[in-house]
């Protein structure tokens, strides 16, 4: 296989976002390596959402919700396995649960189910309409969030340990860095081959010419469910993930102002550019270091340079590195 | 066994006050190649999202292949048997030549939920996407980006697309338009040939490829037929001069 100057890219990123952790490591700044983390969960965010965005062309502005119903699928279980009160007792027992992969399990097919009813509605409609339609379905979950008193409402949920993942110790900053790392790297191996899939083509296709894909046979809207369900799902496990780096969930994750984040971050690194959304999160979290230390207005930095990139480098941060994408052959 | 491919029964259509079909009834019979002609505004574009399904008729019915699809929608016709090309090139412009048949080939197998193998490894339908590419004559250009295609190399894309799908009849809307004086010689001459495989119905401006290769002619003005038949009954017919081929003839 010939290295393309982005797949050359791509590599050095996803290696840099290894390296850099790695070394604050062995010189023991755990402030570093929990960046990276949430660089890395942050960037999973932006797979799942570059998924329906990039692959599909569906401009998405309710992401959060998959992203904060993942946060509170932690959130929830957890909650009731630190204070041994069962999430029910009938038809079966079911005590909550601190294992990471329960967890994520939960949280993928509750966002995959959300995705496909909010899917199901919204894609009807297309344009600047399913733009508002999904930004809608997010604000209704983030306002129910907010008024769910059972769950801290307004407050948001702690939760005092981060959860378990079996062989592993979470606490250590380095070890959960891995885990979000490993999740990370599958998900962009996942998306890779989803993108040159059979599924890909035509989906791609129907962001290209809808009509061509009707004429062959093929219905756009099952193609972009989905596209939008296994979207969801992504977005979701990031937000399990998220929340167990911060232990604690709030309605904010599931706000618009989150959609509008893991957005940007698809756009500062490249819509529909694999690694794209790597390049975006690192990006977004080295800013908001770097420039937050200087300013707590720093986000007006990131604004011009959003509006630079979207002016000047329609391919985002990897598209003024490596040029136009090769069509794949 | 249905003797008529396609057949449209009293297809009606307004759009407001402007009848844009009206009583339009037509057939397509096996092996036979059936021009609509017409003159701007007679409504053709309409009549032909009737019988791909993107626009339902007022009254009326469409049956293909002796079944009434008027209520099926364009994906369901298609995956009947319909092979359609467009007036305005549609394909994916971001996609090769290549990538292009071979979505052709895959809505033509159906079943396109895979998520992990390589679409662009797959034999069968790199197979069915290179030999129809072969066919209209584009296999060198078949690794370049659509987008980078001249207008004529578009419209031979489209042909190739519509046989990936190995359709069971052709409905073509201008496959002429904007093809040189070459191009549209060849392509009239692969026309010739593909009725052998599926008939098809053909609209097209161009009166030299349509009285050249029309089995029957159909003339639409106004929304209705005013007369169908063979190349000679049309030139003959005085009506159709009069609304028509007037201008050539004087010519």
């Amino acid at each position: 296989m010939m290295l393309t100057r982005e797949s050359l890219l791509n590599w050095a990123m996803i290696a840099a976002l290894l390296i850099v952790p790695l070394a604050a490591w062995s010189l023991d700044e755990p402030f570093i390596i929990t960046l990276a983390t949430k660089a890395a969960i942050l960037a999973l965010a932006g797979v799942g959402l570059n998924i329906a965005l990039g692959l599909g062309g569906l401009i998405s502005l309710g992401h959060a919700a998959f992203f904060g119903i993942g946060g509170y699928a932690m959130g929830i279980l957890a909650a009731h396995a630190q204070n041994y009160e069962p999430l029910f007792e009938w038809p079966f027992l079911f005590e909550g649960s601190n294992q990471m992969p329960l967890i994520w399990l939960v949280a993928v097919v509750f966002s995959a189910c959300a995705a496909l009813v909010i899917g199901a509605l919204s894609l009807r409609t297309s344009g600047v309409y399913f733009i508002m339609i999904t930004l809608a379905f997010g604000q209704m979950l983030y306002y129910f969030a907010i008024s769910w008193s059972a769950y801290g409402g307004e407050d948001g949920l702690s939760i005092w340990v981060r959860n378990e993942f079996p062989g592993l110790n979470t606490l250590d900053p380095i070890q959960f860095f891995a885990i979000a790392y490993v999740i990370l790297c599958l998900a962009l191996v996942f998306a890779a081959r989803l993108a040159r899939s059979p599924f890909g083509l035509a989906l791609a296709a129907a962001r290209q010419n809808e009509d061509r894909v009707q004429a062959v046979g093929l219905t756009p809207f099952t193609l972009r469910l989905t596209a939008f369900v296994i979207s969801g799902a992504i977005t979701g496990l990031a937000g399990a993930l998220f929340a167990d780096l911060n232990r604690f969930v709030s309605p904010t994750m599931l706000s618009w102002h989150t959609s509008g984040e893991i957005m940007i971050f698809v756009i500062l690194g490249g819509v529909g550019r694999l690694y794209g959304p790597v390049a975006g999160a690192a990006l977004y979290i080295l800013l908001e270091h770097l420039l937050g230390g200087i300013s707590d207005y720093w986000q007006i930095f990131l604004g011009v340079l959003l509006l630079l990139i979207v002016l000047f480098a329609r391919g985002g941060l990897i598209g003024a590195i490596a040029g136009r994408e090769k069509a794949h052959g | 066994m249905a003797d008529v491919v396609l057949k449209t029964q009293a297809l009606n259509k307004s759009f407001g006050a402007l009848q844009a079909s009206r009583d339009v009834s037509l057939d397509l019979r096996p092996g036979e190649i059936h021009a609509l002609i017409g003159p701007n505004g007679a409504g053709k574009s309409t009549l032909i999202k009737q019988i791909a399904g993107n626009l339902v008729p007022d009254s009326g019915t469409v049956e293909l292949l002796g079944q009434d699809v008027t209520a099926l929608d364009t994906v369901a016709r298609a995956r009947m048997g319909l092979g359609r090309t467009f007036q305005i090139s549609a394909l994916a412009m971001e996609y090769t030549v290549l990538q292009n048949a071979v979505l052709g080939a895959l809505g033509g197998r159906g079943r396109p939920f895979h998520f992990f193998r390589n679409v662009m490894k797959d034999a069968e339908l790199l197979e069915t996407a290179r030999t129809a590419l072969e066919r209209v004559g584009l296999t060198q250009d078949a690794n370049r980006r659509t987008a980078d295609l001249s207008h004529g190399q578009r419209r031979q894309l489209e042909v190739a697309v519509a046989l990936t799908l190995k359709p069971k009849l052709f409905l073509m809307d201008e496959p002429m338009a904007g093809l040189g004086t070459a191009g549209s010689k060849a392509l009239t001459g692969f026309l010739d040939g593909l009725r052998q495989e599926a008939p098809i119905l053909l609209v097209e401006h161009d009166m030299d490829a349509v009285f050249a290769l029309a089995d029957r002619i159909s003339v639409l003005v106004y929304g209705q037929i005013i007369a169908t038949g063979t190349a000679d009954d049309i030139r003959a017919n005085a009506e159709v001069r009069r609304a028509y081929l007037g201008e050539e003839d004087a010519a």
